[in-house]
């Protein structure tokens, strides 16, 4: 029990290094969220985290001041054809973490009010609701990477002496 | 007789690199043995297409004579697959090690009304400055997509659009002749190993 007491306690110390904010009876977890850097004159970027909620609840929205629009979309690949489009929410199942990543489900910066360069720190602010109606919203700070930041922590980096 | 000439320019340019990789170059179209990738050696494809580079100069397939021209289609804001991919080619080009410098990766927008020279040439270089980006008019775009067999469209969301499409890499070999399509599920050293194969005929 001490053991998990701590882990616990390192997570709401890393949230709260993090900037989150976290109310008593915050039930939706973020994690590892980052934003792709843009270059120059791209209007729109995307944003990627891992949410886990721990009852059965649904992942709304997401806004942020650094695009004037903010949308979740789904991808899918069918046949070497990569299909994008706007979804309405996100089912987040009970306890289950659920990866909004470059192969799914994603967050898109739509009209990026600057550029986001390496280093920023973006604010998203999630609003989840769960299956009595409830609903939450969480902040986190998204660092910004750059493009090739996912790569260079694939499995192969090893044999690339 | 104007491609010869066209390439005889490029194998030129390139010197001792370039006349190396000619000796092992059969000219035959026979069907490839890919590990990963699929055999394109039998199709007729992407072969005329004229397109312009983030400099301003119109530039087609024999302009990479030579080289194993990798092209990509896709979009700046694109927010997964694109990155992806031309990450993957870097890694892939790394992989193959002296070899690499004869890849030659081509990015072929299919969003040329968002996609201006300026935003396409920044878009490209970060991954590695020896990557090229084309774009043409819309009628162009449309040619060189169906030229490829390649599927694009705009998907409106609130007032802008995103864009579904074909996320294929096409390789050709240093003759202009196409040989593998690279799905976007493999990885870069299953790319590389297949790309090495291309290189080996041509």
């Amino acid at each position: 029990m001490t053991a998990l007491f701590s882990k616990t306690a390192r997570i709401l110390l890393a949230s709260l290094l993090a900037g989150c904010s976290l109310s008593a009876i915050a039930q939706t977890k973020v994690e590892d969220a980052w934003v792709r850097t843009s270059v120059p004159g791209q209007p729109s970027s995307g944003a990627f985290m891992r949410v886990t909620a721990d009852s059965d609840s649904k992942l709304l929205s997401v806004s942020s001041p650094a695009a004037r629009d903010v949308q979740i979309h789904e991808m899918s690949m069918t046949n070497d054809v990569m299909r994008m489009g706007p979804v309405d929410s996100v089912a987040l199942p009970a306890g289950k973490t659920v990866s909004l990543d470059p192969d799914g489900y994603h967050v898109m910066l739509m009209g990026l009010v600057k550029q986001i360069k390496e280093g920023d720190q973006v604010p998203l602010t999630l609003t989840v609701e769960n299956d009595k109606g409830v609903r939450e919203t969480i902040e986190v700070q998204a660092p910004a990477r750059a493009m090739m930041e996912k790569m260079d922590m694939g499995h192969d980096h090893g044999a690339m002496k | 007789m104007n491609d010869l000439l066209t390439r005889r320019q490029v194998v030129t340019g390139l010197g001792l690199l370039g006349l190396g990789l000619l000796t092992g170059c059969d000219g035959s179209t026979t069907a490839l043995d890919f590990k990963y990738g699929k055999d394109l050696s039998n199709k007729i494809m992407g072969r005329t297409f004229k397109l312009t580079d983030t400099q301003g100069e119109v530039k087609t397939l024999s302009s990479y004579r030579g080289l194993m021209p990798v092209v990509f289609f896709g979009f700046t804001q694109c927010p997964s697959v694109c990155p992806t991919a031309l990450a993957r080619a870097v890694q892939a080009k790394k992989l193959m090690g002296e070899d690499g410098k004869t890849m030659q990766v081509i990015f072929i927008t299919v969003d040329p009304e968002r996609d201006t020279p300026e935003i396409l040439d920044a878009y490209v270089k970060q991954f590695d400055p020896s990557f090229v980006a084309l774009r043409g008019t819309l009628e162009q775009t449309q040619a060189v997509a169906k030229e490829f067999g390649v599927f694009y469209e705009k998907v409106p969301v609130g007032d802008t659009y995103t864009m579904s499409h074909t996320a294929t890499s096409f390789v050709f070999d240093s003759r202009g002749n196409l040989r593998l399509g690279l799905s976007p599920s493999l990885s870069a050293k299953q790319c590389a190993e297949d790309l090495l194969t291309v290189m080996e005929v041509c």
